[in-house]
């Protein structure tokens, strides 16, 4: 059997776990782990500028992928900054693997120079951690941690691995074994046949059914079953924050999204639904808004590969604990097998109700903003992308007003295009994903929707961008403030306008990029938008910044109305209620 | 409606697993009112038995959590069902004059053993559910206790049922 070192041992057994590309910044206790990378060529490292974008780098990478996102980074300050991107990771329930360098082991413990207990701090934000102890436990942890990450309901896995496991005069045999079993571990092959039963033959007898389709359906591979059986039955589908994607966007039966921005439409359907099928959602309180008024005569059927999300906030009547797809499949074979089928009178009255709220307040139907000055707002900005991208790039979104925009206004017909810090909302996340996404697929169209606030928290990163020619197209929404939090003390506050504006600090974006050897472009009206964003992706090779000045008074509607609002109590503007 | 409820956890007998069980209360917002941890006869296990208030959906949301903690194997709330509930008190008391023969008493009541003796101290062993522990301290009296130590509750199901891999 060969002989390897600890170090050697851990990439070449990231190698065997198909793993091409993974993100990283070298240090102390990473080094001996860092040569072994430099002596083979099967795993290409992405070195950031900061390891908080390692993270967020794998995570945009296993988003466009399905693949798990791998990270390697060094102890102590290497560790903690990239704790972050584990967290984003964590909420968003993302595959990844961060590898981090710890100390020696008899120095663990004793405060060595740059030493972190890595395992306790991200133990909240982690789906599992490993501290290796024997070089020898190498190939099984990496295939524990792989399994782990990429199965059930998926999230970031830990191995902290000290320096002296990867010393390289230390060798052992090395073998990747080809499954590992874990008896503690044995995560939902199948939902419960008599739960799934059930649940269609609720579904059959709907007459005004909702489909909720959230994140789970996208990591789930189940978009296929969940666009079949929505048409099948033509049910109305809304998707999630998380979601869109998982069922095409520009699709009739597509009511857009759902909770806090989502649409009146979605949200009303939901509100006066009799039967909803949420599939891979976790009830956010971000979609549910008051829980004790929540779809008051809704009977819900809820798919989760995790338990602990079934009845958490709202008490399902069907829950089916299972993989989003095979549990699809299964409905989907059932539905076909009956001759039952939901009364097409009430389907066709729920879709004629459905369609008056969507021709009322629909914002792809009818602009919710003004056009009538020239200073562009926001929202067309993001139409003006999606037209200019054939509503086919991959768009990774910071954190804030834009993040809104792009989902209610970029219409996503495939799942893994959307990419956003969800759960978390982490700020500084597009840039970094958007390299992911774009070392995931270099010749795709890759945007990163940000504003000038997001852009500042990692934008480090054009350096990398440069080393590795990563031509993302960067679309900042520049309104000169913190937009969402501004909104926020609009609303609530009286327009005190606490911390959130720049005062004319903001750094001169197109010089900026120019330093960095890329391209910036300055949009201030209407006129050039077009232009200038066919320019931009002409440009197939080059990092663009597109530096769009835009109403700085503009809001995000529609918006819920909170504390106490149902789902269908919303602002669709300053002054209008529904 | 919210009670006191054990929950008895078999998990690997890793470094840090116990960090993970009790992380999870402490991020969640739970509370763990007693704990006991220890190898079991396979050494490759440990149980703990921990005891929380909770109504039934709380419960439910913990047993959840903690299934999903991938060094928990296997858990079982043993407050659903009939069981033994056992927690080991060592109780150190004032004891001269008048008071020896009194508290002396006051162990036989409770079939406790005096473990250890001064001339004017007890130190008293005594076991039993948490109830009959908190009657004993309040027979005493509060005046006399010099310390108490409570091993915090153990507990088995009734008859056939076990908790095994």
């Amino acid at each position: 059997m060969e002989q390897l070192s600890g170090g050697d041992m851990l990439i070449r057994a990231l190698a065997d776990e198909g793993v091409d590309c993974i993100f990283g910044y070298p240090g102390g206790a990473a080094l001996h782990i860092y040569d072994a990378l430099f002596r083979q060529d099967r795993v290409q490292h992405i070195l950031v500028r900061h390891e908080q974008a390692a993270t967020h780098a794998a995570d945009g990478y296993a988003r466009a992928t399905g693949k798990t996102g791998v990270v390697l980074v060094t102890s102590g300050p290497g560790a903690t900054n990239a704790i972050t991107g584990i967290a984003t990771a964590y909420m968003d329930s993302i595959p990844m693997v961060v590898v981090s360098g710890q100390v020696v082991s008899d120095k663990i413990g004793e405060d060595a120079f740059q030493e972190t207990d890595m395992v306790g701090i991200s133990r909240p934000i982690v789906k599992h951690s490993f501290l290796v102890k024997d070089a020898r436990d190498i190939p099984t942890i990496v295939r524990k941690a792989f399994f782990i990450a990429s199965t059930g309901r998926p999230g970031p896995v830990v191995i902290d691995v000290p320096k002296d496991i990867t010393n390289p005069i230390d060798k052992y045999p090395y073998e990747y074994p080809e499954k590992v079993k874990m008896r503690s571990y044995t995560p939902a092959l199948k939902g419960h046949s008599g739960q799934i039963k059930k649940a269609v033959a609720l579904m059959l007898s709907a007459s005004r059914p909702v489909i909720y389709a959230g994140g789970g359906v996208v990591q789930g591979e189940a978009s296929k079953q969940l666009t079949e059986l929505a048409r099948l039955l033509n049910f109305p589908v809304t998707n999630t924050l998380m979601g869109l994607g998982a069922y095409p966007g520009t699709d009739r039966q597509f009511l857009g999204m759902l909770g806090m921005h989502g649409t009146v439409e979605a949200n009303t359907a939901m509100h006066h639904a009799d039967v909803i099928l949420a599939a891979g959602a976790r009830f956010d309180d971000r979609v549910t808004n008051t829980p004790g008024k929540f779809c008051p005569s809704a009977k819900i059927i809820h798919i989760d590969v995790d338990p602990a999300s079934i009845s958490k906030t709202i008490t399902a009547d069907v829950p089916i604990v299972g993989p989003v797809n095979s549990v699809l499949d299964e409905m989907l074979e059932l539905v076909k097998q009956s001759k039952v089928r939901p009364d097409p009178k009430a389907i066709d009255s729920w879709w004629e109700q459905i369609d008056q709220w969507r021709e009322r307040y629909g914002i792809l139907q009818k602009p919710n903003y003004e056009t009538s000055s020239e200073m562009l707002k926001p929202q067309e900005v993001i139409r003006a992308v999606f037209e200019a991208t054939k509503g086919d790039a991959y768009v990774c979104s910071d954190v804030g007003q834009h993040q809104m925009f792009s989902a209610q206004y970029y219409q996503f017909d495939k799942p893994r295009r959307w990419i956003n810090s969800g759960g978390l909302g982490t700020m500084g996340f597009g840039l970094p994903a958007a390299m992911g996404a774009q070392m995931a697929d270099r010749d795709a169209t890759v945007v990163c929707v940000t504003g000038e606030g997001s852009i500042q928290m990692c934008i480090q990163e054009l350096s990398t961008c440069t080393q590795y020619h990563l031509p993302v197209k960067i679309i900042c929404l520049n309104n000169q403030a913190l937009g969402m939090v501004k909104q926020w003390q609009d609303m609530q506050y009286s327009s005190r306008y606490s911390e959130s504006l720049y005062e004319d600090s903001l750094p001169d974006f197109p010089k900026l990029m120019e330093a960095y050897g890329h391209v910036g472009l300055t949009v201030r009206n209407r006129s050039e938008l077009k232009s200038k964003l066919e320019e931009c992706f002409a440009m197939k090779d080059r990092c663009v910044f597109m530096d769009i000045y835009v109403d700085p008074k503009e809001h995000v509607y529609p918006m819920q109305v909170a504390p106490n609002g149902s789902m269908r109590d919303m602002w669709i503007s300053r002054t209008e209620r529904t | 409606m919210s009670r006191k409820r054990i929950i008895s956890i078999l998990m690997e007998n890793e470094p840090g697993a116990l960090s993970r069980v009790v992380g999870l209360f402490s991020q969640r917002g739970y509370n763990i009112e007693s704990l006991t941890v220890a190898p079991t006869e396979d050494s490759t296990l440990s149980r703990l038995t921990l005891t929380t208030i909770g109504d039934d959906h709380k419960i439910e949301q913990i047993t959840k959590h903690l299934n999903r903690l991938i060094d928990v194997v296997k858990l079982v709330d043993l407050s659903e069902g009939a069981h033994i509930e056992r927690e080991l008190m060592l109780i150190k008391v004032r004891a001269s004059g008048a008071q020896r023969a009194e508290v002396k008493r006051c162990v036989d009541i409770f079939r406790g053993m005096i473990v250890d003796v001064t001339p004017s101290v007890y130190c008293i062993q005594i076991t039993g559910d948490s109830d009959k522990l908190d009657a004993f301290i309040n027979a005493v009296g509060e005046a006399a206790i010099i310390e108490v130590v409570r091993s915090g509750v153990s507990g088995i199901a009734r008859g056939e049922k076990v908790l095994s891999l």
